[in-house]
């Protein structure tokens, strides 16, 4: 029986083996190759994706846990031609240096704000994902302008 | 046609040469003019660029060739620039990015040169350019040096791109001029407009295809006045940071070419280790995998010039097939002859050393003389793990061979080994060697090694069709080219004054020369191990550096920073006890030793020179941000280093607190850097942030250690890289500097370790010689 979610608003369909990793079928199946691979046990976070909005480590959860759920990827965290709020304020800082890590960081900054819309750095020093460039002093920056922008858009 | 000078292959460092395989010449060579001969760009015989926009004048050769060009079709302007009919500026980057920001950086050169605003330029990813030219003929490199490490880039492109620019420019004016009928040297440029005496203008988008048919000039052209440099010195972003931010960028493990497999190798777990059997039968029957087959590994003692390991292949058609492939294989394994050894064997045979006469790498004075004649003798002894490279994306590579030409996609540090390596096991000829040059998730020195695309061909070769190899970050941390293992010993002698006038650093080290296929015999023994000209060198009179081969079969290679991370710990730890046991101020004594400002000699990378006045001039800076000097808190300590780096000087001053109970922390974090000319403010302060994070980690938390022949580590929980709670904010202050440029990947690390140590020596009294720290400072 093949599995039926949503991927970034569409409908997709996956008949292959369930116990598969949902970071394997996104890049593999689905040729979203944006969600990256670091590390295959959850430790990293370079494969964080959101499944019904909330963080997910995409390399071990397995797609027989995400059959009617719904899945984003950074590909489709922005419609086309615009940016999350995030993502803006990841430019602005100037986050990125290989860039290897930073769709997973993304995705868990969305979620940490969209949990803790008035977060603190306490609340940012709970982010584990992790950056091999060290990129984490901008990391913070960004997050506190995000929740800037977020803050402005939601008054 | 232009006045290309062609005189052998890109100058990737020597550092970067991977296989030293990439200047051989093949001899077949079509005589038909292909479209890129125009594009030709070649390397000096002194390994600088020979820049001929050879684009051809029409009704020429190029002519006969190609269909006459519509008026509204994109110019190209030499090899890097192409000027669109809409004012796109579009330039080439040739650099292999891997974080350190040379496809942004390398382009601002380009532009700044060319006159045009940075918000008009588009920058596309150029791949590896390798071709045959001239009778007979030879490899040229049409980029010039594209490799990554060393911090070499901007350094080597500092003049080669800004000329790319400025001679694209000249074409612009000259075909303004005869547009207008006026002089060249009457015009100016401005945004990517020719200016006119009267003040008209004419838009560089109407003027390239005129400028594109004249002859290049004839020499180089003069450069701008650093007075005059519009982008060269702005805080410009990552230029592709769009693309990054919405997963749209592609590295290497996000290729795809049809028909190609996924593989993944289950490698033999000991070093120079065999298989003795396999049952692949369980493999074999999970849906999705397609072969299974054995590669070899690298003959035991031989060059590691090829892959790592012996190993069992699994392919798939994707990755978790092959994985689940690779997790039902029974291997058995023939151990190597190291499968008894273990970490803690070799720090015995480290220290066991130091009673033999290892080999002298400088000598200066008579030591042993200042030694018998000393009022007082200082020695410690400070010890240094192996350490994994690490990178975010694990290493990958996709071989496509087809007859006689190849496609290779993978991230690479140095696409010349690759290249050489490719022709060497195939007999392609290197110039139908496609290498695209992707985005590499980090590099770090890892990728300066092959061994990935060796597997990758060995793999294409016996499957017979196109295979993408991806390794696990198992895969990666257990098989990688390790950064030395070394045991520093530092001995200072003081004369009746308390001056310092002997200085001994006896370093016992696994040889980085180990089995070593891109050294010849002549490169010295300590090479990677014995910072020999490094400070204090120079400045004591007596002074010796002493190597002590230790043997181990880890294989190893350059880790960022290579040997300035390796020397800073000990010498920069040293010089703090050396002050304390002399009741000096650390940064005074310092600031004694190094005397006045002049230049040594430097004879390893980053020479031939290195100016003592710049380190005092980092070690200053650093000290004053910090507020060095003032009254602290009790517990809390202030530690400083420096160290010359690849031709660069950086320093830090790191404020801890360590408190008697509960967590220590990093109070303030001050690093100062003098990189001479920065060229992006922004990416170059990035890099010192990211160095001081990775130093950091580094000195707090990692080691690769070896039991039973095996490496004890497995995954990041065993390799803990630093996480957002304990990455302190870094204060980056870039010193004004009028020297010429040099990189910034790399500088930003060595002097993090000790200046940490010794900011934990000044908060509580313990000094602590031996990396990581981390398990150290819990009380």
């Amino acid at each position: 029986m093949a599995i039926e979610l949503t991927v970034n608003g569409k409908p997709a369909s996956f008949a292959g083996d369930p116990s598969m990793p949902l970071l394997w079928y996104l890049r593999d199946h689905a040729r979203l190759t944006g969600t990256k691979f670091g590390c295959g046990i959850g430790y990293c976070g370079a494969c964080t994706v959101h499944v019904d909005g909330t963080a997910r480590r995409a390399c071990v959860t397995p797609m027989s846990t995400v059959a009617g759920h719904a899945v984003t990827t950074i590909e489709g965290l922005s419609g086309a031609g615009t940016l999350h709020p995030v993502q803006q304020a990841w430019l602005e800082e100037d986050v990125p240096q290989c860039g290897y890590c930073q769709a997973g960081q993304i995705m868990t900054a969305v979620d940490l704000l969209r949990r803790k819309p008035d977060l603190s750095d306490t609340d940012i020093a709970e982010l584990t994902n992790l950056c091999r460039c060290g990129t984490y002093p901008r990391i913070r920056k960004a997050i506190r302008r995000a929740a800037l922008a977020l803050c402005g858009e939601h008054a | 046609m232009g006045t290309s000078v062609s005189s052998g292959v890109g100058t990737d460092i020597r550092t970067g040469s991977g296989t030293g395989q990439g200047t051989s010449v093949t001899g077949a060579h079509g005589n038909a003019l292909s479209r890129r001969d125009f594009l030709r760009v070649s390397v000096s015989a002194a390994g600088g660029l020979a820049v001929s926009l050879a684009w051809p004048r029409l009704g020429t050769a190029g002519e006969a060739m190609e269909p006459k060009l519509p008026p509204a079709v994109s110019q190209p302007l030499g090899a890097f620039v192409r000027i669109e009919p809409d004012g796109r500026i579009v330039i080439g980057a040739r650099g292999c990015e891997i974080g350190q920001g040379v496809r942004t950086s390398l382009p601002m050169l380009i532009a700044d040169e060319l006159d045009v605003p940075w918000s008009a330029v588009t920058v596309e990813q150029l791949d590896y350019g390798l071709e045959e030219s001239g009778t007979p003929p030879k490899l040229v490199s049409r980029y010039g040096p594209q490799g990554a490490g060393g911090s070499t880039s901007v350094r080597d492109g500092f003049d080669e791109l800004r000329q790319v620019g400025a001679r694209a420019r000249w074409l612009l004016i000259q075909a303004a001029g005869e547009e207008w009928r006026v002089p060249a040297g009457q015009l100016r440029t401005q945004d990517a407009q020719v200016v006119h005496p009267d003040g008209r203008t004419l838009p560089y988008a109407q003027l390239a295809r005129r400028a594109a048919a004249l002859a290049p000039p004839a020499r180089e052209v003069p450069l701008k006045d650093k007075s005059a440099w519009r982008i060269i010195g702005q805080r410009v972003r990552v230029v592709d940071g769009r693309d990054i931010v919405t997963g749209t960028a592609r590295y290497g493990i996000d290729s795809a070419v049809p028909g190609a497999l996924t593989a993944v190798i289950a490698r033999c777990p000991y070093f120079d280790g065999a298989i003795a059997k396999v049952d692949d039968s369980d493999a074999r029957r999970i849906p999705g995998v397609r072969r299974v087959l054995t590669i070899e590994g690298p003959l035991p003692g031989a060059p590691i010039d090829r892959n790592l390991a012996a190993g069992v292949a699994v392919l798939a058609e994707d990755f978790w097939s092959a994985q689940r492939g690779r997790q039902a294989l029974h291997i058995t394994w023939t151990p190597g002859p190291g499968a008894q050894d273990s970490s803690s064997a070799l720090e015995q045979r480290a220290l066991a050393a130091f009673d033999q006469r290892g080999k002298i790498a400088r000598q200066d004075g008579d030591f042993d003389a200042a030694r018998r004649g000393a009022k007082r003798v200082i020695e410690s002894t400070y010890i240094e793990p192996f350490l994994a490279h690490a990178t975010m994306e694990p290493p990958n590579a996709l071989i496509d061979l087809r007859g006689k030409r190849a496609l290779l996609i993978a991230s690479l540090q140095s696409p010349r080994g690759a290249s050489g390596m490719v022709s060497a096991m195939t007999g392609i000829a290197p110039s139908d060697i496609e290498i695209q040059l992707p985005r590499s998730g980090g590099g770090f020195g890892r990728r300066l090694e092959n061994d990935f695309v060796a597997e990758a061909v060995l793999i294409a070769q016996k499957a017979k069709q196109p295979v993408k190899l991806i390794w696990t970050r198992e895969d990666d941390l257990q098989n990688d080219f390790y950064r030395p293992f070394g045991i520093h010993r530092l001995t200072a002698t003081l004369d009746a004054f308390g001056n310092v006038n002997g200085w001994a650093h006896r370093v016992a080290a696994t040889a980085r020369k180990y089995r070593a296929a891109g050294m010849d015999d002549d490169d010295p023994d300590w090479i990677g191990c014995v910072d020999r000209d490094g400070f204090p060198a120079g400045c004591v009179a007596n002074y010796r550096a002493e190597f002590l081969p230790v043997e181990f079969s880890l294989p190893r290679g350059w880790w960022h920073s290579p040997l300035p991370t390796f020397s800073a710990f000990p010498v920069e730890s040293f010089l703090d006890e050396v002050a304390v046991a002399v009741g000096q101020d650390p940064l005074a004594l310092r600031l004694a030793l190094l005397g006045a400002p002049r230049e040594l000699d430097y004879r390893d990378h980053g020479g031939p020179k290195v100016h003592t006045g710049r380190i005092a001039g980092v070690l200053r800076e650093a000290a004053r941000r910090i507020g060095y000097g003032r009254k602290l808190p009790p517990r809390h300590g202030i530690g400083l280093a420096s160290h010359f780096t690849h031709g660069g000087y950086a320093a830090h001053a790191i404020e801890v607190a360590v408190p008697e109970q509960g967590e220590w922390s990093v109070v303030r974090c001050v690093c100062a850097a003098d990189i001479g000319a920065v060229v992006n403010p922004l990416g170059a302060e990035a890099q010192f942030m990211g160095g001081t994070i990775c130093g950091l980690s580094t000195a707090l938390n990692l080691q690769i250690t070896v039991k039973d022949g095996r490496i004890e580590q497995a995954n990041f929980p065993d390799y803990p890289l630093l996480r957002m709670a304990a990455a302190p904010d870094v204060e980056v202050f870039l010193i004004d500097s009028p020297f010429p440029p040099v990189g910034a990947g790399e500088m930003g690390i060595p002097p993090v370790a000790p200046a940490l140590a010794n900011a934990i020596f000044a908060a509580t009294g313990k000094r602590l010689r031996r990396l990581p720290l981390g398990g150290q400072l819990k009380t």
